[in-house]
């Protein structure tokens, strides 16, 4: 099985269209990967059915870098 | 245009010329419990030369349909938009239904899943001004953003409307049309709920027949199709290709009923009326009418009554067409598919056919141009639509002089 990291970058590239090596650990949804504020709730949308989570409002708000998706679901999830 | 019979305006041109179904049975969702079992769908369709899948997610398919009729347009008026002009280009860009695809899908996430996983982009991807939101947005076009919804005269009324704005000076240049795809279950199920649509199951393509005694209704179709409109000295000024002159605009409300027209086509008479009286053309002069034609009972029969009462003699030598026997209905994109027609019509000096015409009703007596398109000298074409709610509106269109 994947790992977490890697679940959450092939997320994100098929989310925001982008190429999976493209999606750097680092990276910003918005400044980095072109995302705009509806494709960030999205984004939180696909995490929370792969990961079969339920991420409060005020958490995904939080979620703006792909360190910080892998972060939280990392915190979550463990 | 994307259509029932191409994905463009030539390829559909040249099946409708050559009298081509597009109607056959859906295949989309399972048809089994609905009285009608076919459409005139958009087969093959690919969004992909137009934007991106990740963009075309976010849409409803009737939008994507609307942006790449909107794309073709563009491309083919080859107006360029710059910091100086693009406060003078808008959009009208309509639709009859809109976004019942994705209405459908959420209300079953609902219903399935709860509120929190409706899609973010389910609002933005299915109003019915998101063509025109969208086009403005990849175009940079600053000039008036509309999207008039009037049922099955949407795209005539997008037109004509859109016309009017610059003839009041709001706009130099406007893309214009409208767009539908309400072939779902849902939206199906709710024409055939209105038996409004033909039940000729095993023969779809003989379904729609406008004027014919054995007609049962109209088929449902789906597509798109937009036009640059422009202020004639603008385009004359950069060179453009002018396909025609916008000579008239009417409109009218049949104060009635909800669906049916009146049986002396009043309301429908009136909006060709007053497209005429506003172009100044003499009735004689009209080469062309493409007509609302939808294949139902009253509605085939309201509208030639009201061609015979505008043209009075005339209406004896006139071409009428329903180029809806080929694609179907394409309600609130129909206006502006059948725009283009009439414009085509002018150009190649073709009245296109009105196909499975083989008996003409009781009181159907003018040239329908059953089965085959006819070569004419056609100098002006009207194109009409009208709408439940009684909404009508009428254009005609001029070669240039």
């Amino acid at each position: 099985m994947s790992s977490i990291e890697e679940r959450v970058k092939k997320i994100v590239a098929e989310q925001l269209g982008v190429k999976e090596e493209e999606v750097q650990t680092e990276a910003s949804f918005v400044e980095d990967l072109g995302a705009d504020s509806l494709d960030t709730v999205e984004l939180v949308m696909a995490l929370e059915e792969e990961f079969e989570t339920e991420i409060p409002d005020e958490e995904a708000e939080k979620i703006t870098t792909v360190k910080l998706a892998i972060d939280y679901i990392k915190e979550n999830l463990a | 245009m994307v259509s029932p019979l191409g994905l463009d305006v030539q390829e559909t041109w040249k099946n409708i010329v050559a009298g081509k179904s597009g109607v056959a049975p859906i295949v989309a969702f399972d048809v089994d419990a609905y009285s009608t079992r076919f459409s005139a769908s958009v087969r093959g369709f690919d969004i992909t030369p137009y934007f991106s899948d990740k963009d075309a997610r976010k849409m409803d398919i009737f939008v994507q349909f609307g942006m790449a009729a909107g794309i073709q347009a563009m491309l083919d008026s080859g107006l360029e938009v710059t910091d100086a002009n693009a406060h003078r280009v808008g959009c009208a860009i309509g639709s009859g239904i809109g976004g019942i695809g994705q209405i459908e899908k959420n209300t079953e996430i609902v219903a399935r899943s709860g509120p929190r996983k409706i899609s973010p982009f389910f609002v933005p991807g299915s109003i019915i001004n998101m063509i025109s939101g969208n086009l403005s947005v990849r175009y940079n076009l600053q000039g008036p953003n509309l999207a008039v919804v009037t049922a099955c005269t949407s795209g005539t009324h997008n037109i004509g409307l859109g016309a009017r704005l610059i003839a009041l000076g709001d706009a130099d240049a406007m893309l214009v049309g409208g767009a539908e795809m309400a072939t779902t279950p849902v939206g199906l199920g709710g024409f055939a709920a209105a038996r409004a649509l033909s039940t000729r199951n095993d023969d779809p393509a003989a379904a729609s027949r406008p004027w014919d005694r054995d007609r049962d209704g109209f088929v449902l179709g789906d597509g798109a199709g937009v036009l640059m409109i422009e202020e004639y000295e603008s385009a004359k000024a950069r060179g453009a290709h002018i396909y025609a002159e916008i000579t008239g605009f009417g409109m009218s409300g049949d104060a009635y009923h909800m669906t049916l027209p009146p049986e002396d086509g009043r309301g429908a008479a009136a909006a060709m009326r007053n497209a005429i009286a506003d172009s100044g053309v003499p009735v004689d002069q009209i080469g062309y009418i493409n007509a609302h034609g939808t294949s139902t009972n009253a509605g085939d029969l309201a509208e030639s009554r009201a061609i015979q009462a505008v043209l009075g003699s005339a209406a004896e030598t006139v071409a009428v067409s329903s180029t809806k026997s080929m694609i179907g209905h394409l309600l609130g994109a129909a206006g502006a598919v059948e725009a283009i027609f009439s414009i085509l019509a002018l150009r190649d000096q073709v009245a296109p056919p009105t196909i499975n015409l083989d008996n003409p009703d009781e009181g159907c007596v003018l040239n329908y141009v059953p089965h085959t398109a006819q070569q004419r000298t056609i100098k002006h074409a009207l194109s009409n639509s009208f709408g439940f709610g009684g909404t009508n509106g009428s254009l005609l269109f001029s070669q240039l002089d």
